[in-house]
């Protein structure tokens, strides 16, 4: 099974070191009361975990697809911005 | 850089097509355009398959031909239905497609946007990049006067603002002008793009010269979810790539990568990729909601184009020619207004939806209305019958000492398995009343 790692190795990055743009608003809510967990499956970069009961956010790898976001529906607990400006993903092709 | 501080005709933000599209229109024309873009350079953070249709760009820059990065052009288009371990398929090749001008090209778009900007740039505007656009400056009377970039004293005036900031659109959704986007009306691409001589992909698709390929892929590989795959030839790479809605995705536990991996690894997919080399893998959403997504495409001195929208025709895989159409429309309708000495108020921005309803984005949004809604709940479409097509044409084409009548029998048994017979015929008038 290939990892989202080997994926993202072939991007660029400039990475917006100790800023991450994306924040859960309320890391309670995940862990107590969201059953699915879902943007740990949907997200395409493998940035959100669900482990021992904790829900994690790593940023660095993040595509800036907005998905996290728009599926945390019920508990719109994704505060969302973009990286700073010119940092973040930088698509070579697209 | 520093932040301009005189006021400007107009602002448009975001660098891809729409934008593009309305600053050069713009600039053109001879009026003061400030473009801000967030990335490093345009098309820095920007996604598609891609295929770039000529006639939007066309209306535009009438010889981009001359000029801009294009991959191949498009002579056949195949449309397969997949099933784990086979694909039933047609395929179109028209060699009327070699004659120019060319009618479809695959693009990268990285380098198209750059080159889009350029020609942007060269046309008059002010094309300012890694400017985060956060809000939108307001008078007392709630209309639009300006923007606030991401710097400091970053206030920018202008008669009117234009936003292109793609699908996310969080510009306007924090401006309370539309609501942010449902996971019913968005699905996520993913995509690779893989490198090989081009030699190996001209024997592979049977291409010469610049002619090029494309295949859309429906069926298993969406694993029950509404979702299409896609894959593309460019000049010495190919794009692979599958689309599903957030509203399916978010409900079962198969992640994008092992999506693409999946698509990547079907035995009619595989041997087209092999040996190759990937270079990047990305991730976009497309705003699928149709027509009756769409929000309030006006205001009190801005407009919305392009994705922030929700311009994009879903079933013919069309957006980044609605983008730079919906881009033109809204340019068009402002030099109209400054030509007759008259301000960018809602009631004349009017015109630019009255331009739009007579444009082919509209009637095409328009007829295709109930697909999405239909897809989401008859899921027979992308659920069972790829399959049971696959099924069949096995059936049908095995040759195994039993005579034909029975098999025939067979699969129209199979299919009433599957669906009663009132069932088939539902499924069919309702695609022809999803697509009249
Ligand atoms: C996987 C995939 C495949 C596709 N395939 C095709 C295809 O084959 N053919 C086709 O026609 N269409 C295709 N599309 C759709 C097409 O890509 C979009 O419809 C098109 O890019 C929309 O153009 P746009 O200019 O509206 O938005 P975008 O191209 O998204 O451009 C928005 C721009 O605004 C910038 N921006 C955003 N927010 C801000 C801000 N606050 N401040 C400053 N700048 C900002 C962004 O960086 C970006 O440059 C595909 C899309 C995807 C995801
Ligand atoms: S879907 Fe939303 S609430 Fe649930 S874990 Fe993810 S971020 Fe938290
Ligand atoms: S924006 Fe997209 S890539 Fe980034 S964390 Fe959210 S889902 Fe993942």
């Amino acid at each position: 099974m290939i990892k989202v790692e080997e994926k993202l190795y072939q991007n660029r990055y400039r990475v917006d070191a100790d800023r991450p743009h994306i924040r859960i608003r309320n890391p309670e809510l995940c862990n107590e009361q969201c059953d699915t967990h879902a943007c740990t499956v949907c997200c395409p970069a493998g940035c959100w975990s669900f482990e021992d009961g904790k829900i994690g956010l790593i940023t660095d790898g993040c595509l800036e697809c907005g998905t996290c976001r728009v599926i945390c529906d019920k508990f719109a607990n994704v505060d969302w911005n973009y990286p700073r400006a010119g940092f973040g993903i930088l698509f070579k092709f697209g | 850089m520093n932040q301009p501080t005189e006021k400007f005709d107009v602002i448009v933000v975001g660098a891809g097509p729409a934008g593009n599209a309305a600053a050069y229109t713009l600039a053109k024309a001879g009026k003061k355009v400030l473009q801000l873009e967030r990335g490093e350079y345009p098309g820095s953070k920007n996604v598609q398959g891609a295929i770039l249709y000529a006639d939007a760009l066309e209306k535009i820059i009438p010889d981009f031909r001359d000029s801009a990065p294009l991959e191949r052009h498009v002579v056949e288009q195949r449309m397969w239905l997949m099933e784990e371990q086979s694909h039933l398929g047609t395929h179109f090749r028209s060699d009327q497609y070699n004659q120019q001008p060319g009618n479809r090209y695959t693009i990268i778009r990285a380098r198209f946007d750059k080159w889009f900007s350029d020609q942007v740039q060269q046309a008059g505007a002010l094309v300012l990049c890694e400017m985060t656009v956060t809000e939108l400056l307001k008078d007392e009377s709630g209309r639009v006067i300006g923007v606030n970039v991401d710097r400091e004293n970053g206030r920018i005036y202008a008669d009117a603002v234009i936003l292109a900031d793609g699908v996310n659109s969080l510009v306007a959704s924090r401006a309370g002008l539309r609501e942010d986007i449902k996971p019913a009306a968005v699905a996520l691409g993913v995509k690779e793009i893989i490198f090989m001589p081009k030699e190996t992909i001209d024997a592979r698709f049977n291409l010469t010269g610049q002619e090029g390929a494309v295949i859309e892929m429906f069926g298993s590989i969406s694993e029950g979810m509404v979702g299409t795959g896609f894959l593309y030839t460019n000049k010495d790479s190919i794009s692979v790539g599958i689309g599903c809605m957030l509203s399916d995705m978010k409900q079962q536990q198969t992640t994008p990568v092992e999506l693409l991996e999946k698509l990547k690894r079907h035995p009619s997919v595989a041997p087209l990729i092999a040996g190759g080399e990937t270079r990047e893998y990305a991730a976009h959403l497309l705003p699928e909601g149709g027509y009756d997504a769409l929000p309030k495409l006006y205001g009190e001195g801005w407009m919305l184009v392009g994705d922030s929208a929700g311009f994009l025709n879903a079933v013919h895989r069309e957006g980044s020619n609605l983008a730079m159409t919906t881009g033109r429309l809204a340019a068009e309708t402002l030099l109209e207004l400054f030509a007759a000495g008259q301000p960018a108020s809602a009631s004349n921005l009017a015109r630019y939806q009255a331009r739009l309803d007579e444009s082919f984005v509209m009637k095409d949004l328009k007829k295709y209305r109930k697909i999405p809604g239909m897809l989401d709940r008859q899921r027979q479409f992308v659920a069972d019958y790829p399959g049971l097509l696959n099924q069949a044409a096995f059936n049908f084409f095995s040759v195994d000492g039993r005579d034909k009548e029975a098999k025939e029998k067979e699969i129209i048994a199979s299919f009433r398995q599957r669906r009663s017979l009132l069932g088939l015929l539902g499924d069919a008038f309702r695609v022809w009343r999803a697509t009249r």
